[in-house]
C-alpha cells in the first residue's frame, strides 16, 4: 500500500500575524514554521499505519526550498521519502491540482492531509483533489482504519460523527483523535538527513482567484470587569448594551 | 442572473446558517434559487421565500437523505445547469465545504470558503475571507463567470424579505460511482443546539475541574438556549465529546455571544472564538490571558458565579 500525506508549511499557532509590502504578503519576520498541526495528524495515523501494514509512506508539500526542513520534519517522525513541488502555494486549487497531477503518475492508494492548513483555513484541497482524481473524498476524518482493500472511517459532523466505509483509493482530510502527534527522535533526525526529497517543477494552472490584499481585525476594545458579588449586572449590561438578550 | 443556494437540513428542519445563505444570495442582487436534498418538511422550505428564496427544489429522493458528499456535489451541478445559474451559495460547514469544492471542481468555478461579508462588486468581484484562523482576512478576487462561495456564520444576518415560496420537485440522475462511500451509521445528538449554529455558546475549561460539574453549564446553557463548548483539554480528557471542542484544532465559532467559564485563554482556543461579537470570562485568576480578549470579566469562583449567572437570567426574562 502507498499512502501520500500532504503536509502544509504555516506559521506555529502561538504566531502573531502581520503582513508586509503593503498588505499584500505574509511577514516571516520572527515567525516559526511548523507542520500544519491537521496535517501532522494525517501523518502520524499514516506512520501507524506503515508500521501495521507495512505501506509506504511519501509526504509532499508543494513550496519554495525554505519549506524543506518542514519536509525534513516529516521524514524524521517516519515517512520514507518526500516530494516538494516547486511553487509557491499561492491558492487551494492550484495546491490541489499539483497534488493530484503528481499522484497521477504514482497512484497512491490513500492519500491522506489535514481538514484544512491553518493559513488558508480553506479546507477544501482534500475534495478538490478527490473530484480531479475521480475518487472519494471524506473530510474531517477523526478514525481510520484499512483492512485490505476496504477503509473505514469516522468522520466529525454538527453534533456528532458518521461512521464511513469506503474502498481504496481515497482522500481523507483529517483531525483529531485520529492518531496522537510523534515527536521524532533522535535515530529519525539521524536518518532523515539521507531519506530522498525530490522537487518537482509545477504544471500551470488558471485557479480563477487573485489576491488583492490582507487585512487584520480591528484590535480589540478594553475589557469591563463585573464584581463577582454582583452578576445581576453581567445580564443588565448584556440586555441594555449589547442588547443580546 | 440566478443564483443557486444550497441549502442544509438538521432533523427536517432547515439549519439557521442556510437560511443566512439563502439571505446572501438573495443581498447580492440575483434570482434566488434554493435547493434541498432529502428529507425535509415542507412548511421549512416554503419558508426559505421569506429570507428571498423566489423558487425552492426539492430533491427529495430517499437516496439523499444521506449526505454523501459526492452524490450532492452532483446533484448541485445538475441543478445549477437546469437553473441556468453561475453562481452557487452555501454556508460553510462539514458537509457545505467540501460538497462546494467539488461542484467548483466540476464547473471550473472560481472558489472561495470562510467568506465574511457580500463581495464588493465596484471593480470586478472581491470577496473576504477569514483566515489565519480568524487572526486576519483576506481580500481575495474572483475572477471566473462561475463562482462557488461558503460563507461564515454572520456573514449577512437573517431578514425577512418576502413571502413563502412554491416548492418544485427537482430529480436528478443518480450516478452508482457516487455512491462509493457508503456511510454506515449516524451518531448524533438531538434535540440539543448545534454548535456552529448556535447564536450563544456557553464553554467550560478545565476550570470546571471535571465531567460531573458540567451540569450548571448546561442549567446556564438551558436558560440561554445556548449551545455548549469546551477547551481542547476537556475533550482530550474525554469530559465532553470531541465535536464541542472550540478552538484552532476544533470547532471555530460565531455566537453574537460566548460566555467561557474557567478557560485560560491560550492563543490556540482563543483562534476559535474572535469571530463572537461579545465574550463573557468568568475566571478566578485576574491574570488569565481570556480577559485580553472580552468585552465583560467576572473574577471568581465559577462553581458561585454560574448558579447565581442562571438565576439573574432566569428572573430577567
Ligand atoms: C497546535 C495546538 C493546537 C491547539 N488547539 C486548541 C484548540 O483548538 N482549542 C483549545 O481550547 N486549546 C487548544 N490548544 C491547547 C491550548 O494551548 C491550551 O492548552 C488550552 O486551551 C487550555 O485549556 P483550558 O483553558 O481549559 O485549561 P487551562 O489552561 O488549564 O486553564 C484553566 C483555567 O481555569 C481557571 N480556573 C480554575 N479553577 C477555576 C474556578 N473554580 N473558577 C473559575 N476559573 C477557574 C484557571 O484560572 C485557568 O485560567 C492547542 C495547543 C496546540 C499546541
Amino acid at each position: 500500500m502507498k499512502i501520500l500525506v500532504c503536509i502544509s508549511h504555516v506559521p506555529d499557532t502561538t504566531s502573531k500575524i502581520n503582513f508586509a509590502d503593503n498588505n499584500t504578503k505574509f511577514d516571516i519576520n520572527g515567525v516559526q514554521f511548523i507542520i500544519g498541526p491537521y496535517d501532522d495528524y494525517a501523518l502520524a495515523r499514516a506512520i501507524e499505519l506503515k508500521e501495521t501494514t507495512g505501506a509506504t509512506v511519501t509526504v509532499l508539500n508543494v513550496g519554495l526550498s525554505d519549506t524543506e526542513p518542514t519536509l525534513r520534519k516529516a521524514l524524521a517522525i517516519g515517512a520514507d521519502d518526500a516530494v516538494r513541488i516547486n511553487a509557491e502555494p499561492l491558492d487551494s486549487y492550484f495546491v490541489a491540482f499539483q497534488i493530484a497531477d503528481y499522484s497521477k503518475s504514482i497512484g497512491y492508494d490513500v492519500i491522506l492531509m489535514g481538514r484544512e492548513s491553518i493559513d488558508y483555513n480553506g479546507g477544501v484541497v482534500h475534495s478538490i483533489v478527490g473530484e480531479l482524481l475521480g475518487i472519494p473524498s471524506v473530510s474531517p476524518v477523526m478514525k481510520l482504519d484499512i483492512d485490505g482493500n476496504k477503509a473505514k472511517l469516522a468522520r466529525e459532523i454538527e453534533g456528532g460523527k458518521e461512521f464511513i466505509e469506503v474502498n481504496l483509493p481515497f482522500v481523507a482530510g483529517c483531525q483529531e483523535p485520529i492518531a496522537e502527534w510523534k515527536i521524532p527522535n533522535m535515530r529519525g533526525i539521524m536518518s532523515a538527513r539521507t531519506k530522498p526529497l525530490t522537487v518537482v517543477e509545477p504544471k500551470p494552472v488558471d485557479s480563477g482567484v487573485a489576491l488583492q490584499r490582507f487585512e487584520l481585525p480591528p484590535p480589540k476594545g478594553s475589557v469591563r470587569m463585573i464584581k463577582a458579588d454582583n452578576v445581576p449586572e453581567l445580564v443588565n449590561l448584556l440586555k441594555n448594551e449589547a442588547k443580546i438578550l | 442572473m440566478v443564483i443557486l443556494v444550497f441549502v442544509e437540513s438538521a432533523e427536517g428542519k432547515i439549519k439557521n446558517t442556510s437560511m443566512e445563505a439563502v439571505a446572501y444570495a438573495h443581498a447580492m442582487g440575483g434570482d434566488v434559487t434554493a435547493i434541498a436534498l432529502g428529507a425535509v418538511e415542507k412548511v421549512e422550505l416554503e419558508s426559505l421565500g421569506k429570507y428571498g428564496a423566489k423558487k425552492v427544489l426539492h430533491a427529495a429522493d430517499e437516496k439523499l437523505n444521506q449526505d454523501i458528499i459526492q452524490v450532492y456535489a452532483a446533484v448541485l451541478e445538475q441543478a445549477l445547469q437546469a437553473e441556468g445559474a453561475d453562481t452557487l451559495v452555501l454556508a460553510n460547514s462539514s458537509l457545505g465545504t467540501p460538497v462546494a469544492a467539488r461542484v467548483a471542481t466540476k464547473i471550473g468555478a472560481s472558489l472561495a470558503s470562510n467568506v465574511v461579508e457580500l463581495p464588493d462588486t465596484s471593480s470586478g468581484f472581491v470577496v473576504k475571507q477569514s483566515i489565519y484562523t480568524g487572526k486576519a482576512f483576506a481580500l481575495v478576487s474572483l475572477k471566473n463567470q462561475k463562482k462557488v462561495i461558503a460563507i461564515r456564520k454572520n456573514a449577512v444576518g437573517i431578514k425577512d424579505v418576502g413571502s413563502p415560496a412554491q416548492i418544485t420537485p427537482f430529480t436528478a440522475s443518480l450516478a452508482d460511482a457516487d455512491f462509493a462511500t457508503k456511510i454506515i451509521s449516524t451518531e448524533k445528538a438531538t434535540g440539543e443546539v448545534l454548535l456552529p449554529e448556535a447564536d450563544i455558546v456557553v464553554s467550560g475549561g478545565r476550570g470546571m475541574k471535571g465531567p460531573e460539574h458540567w451540569g450548571i453549564l448546561e442549567d446556564l446553557a438551558k436558560a440561554l438556549n445556548a449551545a455548549t463548548g469546551c477547551s481542547k483539554p476537556v475533550s482530550d480528557l474525554g469530559w465532553r465529546p470531541h465535536h464541542e471542542h472550540v478552538g484552532q484544532t476544533g470547532v471555530k465559532v460565531a455566537p453574537q455571544l460566548y460566555i467561557a467559564v474557567g478557560i485560560s485563554g491560550a492563543i490556540q482556543h482563543l483562534a476559535g472564538v474572535n469571530s463572537s461579537k461579545y465574550i463573557v470570562v468568568i475566571n478566578k485568576d485576574p491574570e488569565a490571558p481570556f480577559f485580553k480578549a472580552a468585552d465583560y470579566g467576572i473574577v471568581g469562583d465559577a462553581f458561585e458565579i454560574i448558579p447565581k449567572l442562571t438565576e439573574a437570567i432566569k428572573a430577567a426574562k
